[in-house]
């Protein structure tokens, strides 16, 4: 009964909400402004179409693997490093600036050097890695003295004390890396297809602006706003899994980083 | 004659700190033999920790020598497993218990893993809790899972630093007595550093005393209660005042009124 | 002591940063990367000097940065209150968290083409597609402080008779302000990227993305490009530290270093 009366107070102002939205831009009737109803409408021809195939495919397809490969690097490299007060002393100013250059400002220089239609994974990558690299050093950091010590203890070799012990310490630092990440991808894979791309969703948004089809931009954006909402959901139920051993892990209170 | 498993000769450590090289522990020699359950008794901050980490080759010593039935110890010797104060950081919170125990047995083969891990967990009482994960358990329980687990390495020897310091005087009388059952059956060699002079006559085959730092041995006390004891019974008898007024009197730097076994 | 480790350790990283550029050199010179995309450093950095001598670029460096600090300032003015009524009051954050969830993960240069079209290419637009990015972090860092919030802080101040406005005021903020300010190091870094991707893409708004836009399309320009490219990874970087500096000086009693 509780649950029934959360879960209606949850989606009574999301309906309403919708139902207000969708009477105010009928009653103002402006054309920047289409009602959720045409909206709707173009969503459906749009995501039902070769489009999908066309356009979604290819774009986020491509976003996911500069996003996976990110993360493999960054996560290689960040355990690698991190453990080296050495190295990070050396290289940790560097990887910070790196990080610091707004990711949008890469796709000029990507965009010139590697060419507007194949530029887009590279700079998703060279966007992305350094959230993951600089959270899985803090990780890797935190190892405390006494796991230290018992895994010296117990001899273990090289990969079994980074894979056993310093990667499982670092996870959960790890995941909020990777959320940022994502959302960076994100904003990569769009503006790198505003820019210049024969294909993507970014591409298919500078088509409906020349056009002024209003409700198709709207639709598009929808879509994206969807689609970040599915990735991120599953990029949380992976944390889960994988932090299941954590004892009050609230993943609501890592998932701060999602703006964009 | 039992065989030496510990050999400690004209042992020191010298940190280098901000005010200087600082002196924790000098000149310390000792042995332990196979089989036998060695306390080392000392005041707070007398390089207790240190002795232990050099014995143990997480630190190499500054002077002398360490070796583990004959070989001289350089590095953490392989068949040596060490049990720490800290047992919610000393065990792997993403791990459950069974794989917490199984965790230094890579290379052996699964079931056999298990099996070890299994009759560990039974030898501490615990064969219930392997799917649990280390948080969801009482700070004496988690040590009985460090202690199952360094079990389940079947070291030669037997490091205990502080084992039994973090929990409350019920569980410490408990796991005092559970440690004493295993070793009797177990037949394993330990060395226990403590700073409780109750915990090491009650524990000891001998107590070793230790000066303040740099610590050196002060004097090393047979202890005669038998293989069985009893906390209140033990506790209660004469031999065991005695021994406890005894080690104080050594911690405190009271002259003895009769010669120190050697 | 920590003094001369301090300075060693700046001194590391230094020699890191040389060493990051002597490599981009040596790439640049041997042709491993094409020089005439990756300019050498020796030929960036006095560019850089150069542009900031330069008036057209620092109208457009101060153009971004204003808009920037705008976003932030109008994102912190929002996303505060809003973050201290939604952790407070449960019914409310039941039901405008569906909102929310819906809202947060649309990437805001995804609205860039509809903005622009809908309205013009003035600065307000930047501002406030970069406040919409940019609000989240403080948003959700301000209303999980409240969630953190000991209640035995909450108890004690009641127990003294402080009332249920005194207690948000004079207990829940402070012990959100450090929360706050990780969310602002994060806004900043959304809201300079958002700003900048704005220019990138659109012809009329003067500012950093616009000026680099242009260099990059006139070929020769390649360094203005990257020496702009490092002033606004400079920018970044610097923000990040005096936020982080803040930190540290105003909130050390918060060992746990107040959210991410």
């Amino acid at each position: 009964m509780n649950l029934l009366k959360g879960t209606a107070q949850r989606w009574v102002v999301f309906v309403v909400a919708v139902a207000l939205w969708e009477l105010v831009t009928r009653a103002a009737d402006d054309v920047f402004f289409p009602p959720p109803t045409t909206i709707a409408e173009a969503a459906g021809q749009i995501w039902f179409s070769p489009l999908f195939g066309e356009h979604v495919v290819p774009g986020v397809g491509r976003m996911l693997l500069g996003w996976a490969l990110s993360g493999v690097i960054g996560v290689a490299l960040g355990i690698l490093l991190g453990r080296s007060r050495t190295a990070m002393a050396y290289l940790g100013p560097t990887f910070n600036f790196m990080r610091s250059i707004p990711p949008p400002l890469l796709v000029p220089f990507f965009a010139a050097t590697i060419g507007v239609t194949s530029m887009q994974l590279p700079t998703i990558v060279f966007g992305a890695v350094w959230p993951v690299l600089l959270n899985t050093v803090d990780g890797a950091r935190a190892v405390d003295d006494t796991k230290v010590d018992t895994a010296r203890a117990f001899r273990l070799s090289g990969p079994q004390w980074l894979l056993g012990v310093v990667l499982p310490s670092a996870l959960p630092k790890v995941f909020a890396g990777l959320r940022l990440s994502l959302s960076i991808s994100l904003i990569l894979m769009v503006v790198s297809e505003l820019v210049g791309s024969i294909n993507g969703i970014g591409n298919q948004l500078v088509q409906a602006q020349r056009d002024y089809d209003l409700p198709t931009m709207w639709a598009w954006i929808v879509l994206l706003g969807v689609l970040g909402y599915l990735f991120n959901t599953l990029l949380l139920l992976a944390e889960l899994r994988a932090l299941a051993w954590q004892p009050r892990h609230s993943p609501e209170a890592q998932s701060l980083a999602t703006g964009g | 004659m039992t065989p030496t498993m510990l050999q400690v000769t004209d042992l020191g450590h010298t940190y280098q700190s901000k005010d200087g090289p600082y002196d924790a522990i000098d000149a310390l020699g000792f042995t332990v033999a196979a089989g036998e359950l060695v306390c080392v008794v000392g005041p707070s901050g007398c390089g207790k920790s240190t002795l232990l980490r050099t014995v143990a080759g997480l630190i190499r010593p500054s002077r002398g020598s360490v070796s583990l039935h004959g070989t001289p110890v350089d590095g953490v010797p392989e068949d040596l497993a060490v049990v720490f104060q800290d047992y919610s950081r000393s065990l792997f919170p993403w791990l459950t218990v069974q794989r917490n125990v199984e965790f230094p047995l890579r290379g052996l083969p699964r079931a056999e893993r298990a099996a070890r891990a299994a009759e560990a967990l039974a030898a501490v009482g615990l064969e219930r809790a392997g799917r649990k994960y280390p948080w969801q358990l009482s700070g004496g329980m988690q040590q009985r899972v460090a202690i199952a687990r360094a079990l389940a390495y079947r070291p030669a020897l037997l490091l205990m630093d502080e084992p039994f310091a973090s929990v409350d005087a019920q569980t410490r009388f408990e796991l005092e007595d559970l440690l004493l059952r295993v070793r009797r059956e177990q037949d394993t060699t330990i060395l226990l550093v403590t700073h409780d002079i109750d915990e090491s006559v009650y524990l000891g085959d001998r107590v070793l005393v230790l000066s303040k730092s740099p610590a050196s041995v002060v004097a090393q006390l047979p202890v005669d209660l038998g293989e069985h004891r009893d906390q209140i019974t033990t506790r209660a008898s004469d031999e065991f005042v005695e021994l406890r007024a005894k080690v104080a009197g050594l911690l405190q730097g009271v002259p003895q009124t009769e010669p120190v076994a050697p | 002591m920590t003094g001369q480790r301090t300075g060693s350790r700046a001194a590391a990283g230094l020699v890191g940063l040389v060493g990051f550029f002597l490599v981009w050199e040596v790439a640049s010179r041997t042709g491993l990367v094409p020089a005439y995309y990756l300019r050498p450093p020796s030929v960036v950095l006095p560019t850089v000097v150069r542009l900031l001598g330069d008036t057209g670029f620092l109208r457009a460096l101060v153009a971004t940065v204003f808009a920037t600090l705008i976003a932030v300032a109008v994102a912190v003015a929002v996303a505060v209150p809003a973050g201290l009524l939604l952790g407070s009051v449960t019914w409310v954050r039941r039901a405008v968290m569906t909102l929310v969830e819906f809202l947060r993960p649309i990437p805001s240069v995804a609205l860039i083409p509809l903005a622009l079209l809908t309205f013009g290419t003035g600065p307000d637009t930047k501002i406030t597609l970069a406040v919409y990015g940019g609000l989240w972090p403080i948003l959700f860092n301000t209303m999980y402080a409240l969630d953190e919030l000991d209640p035995l802080h909450v108890e004690t101040a009641r127990a003294f008779g402080v009332g249920r406005l005194g207690v948000l005021g004079r207990v829940a903020l402070p012990s959100a302000a450090p929360f706050v300010l990780t969310g602002i190091r994060l806004t900043f870094a959304i809201s300079l990227a958002v700003v900048v991707s704005v220019e990138l893409f659109s012809g009329g708004t003067i500012g950093l993305g616009q000026f680099i836009l242009e260099a990059s399309s006139g070929a020769s320009q390649m360094d203005e490009v990257l020496a702009a490219t490092v002033l606004a990874g400079l920018i970044g970087y610097g923000a990040n530290a005096g936020l982080e500096r803040l930190n540290n000086r105003f909130f050390a009693w918060n060992a746990r270093g107040g959210g991410r």
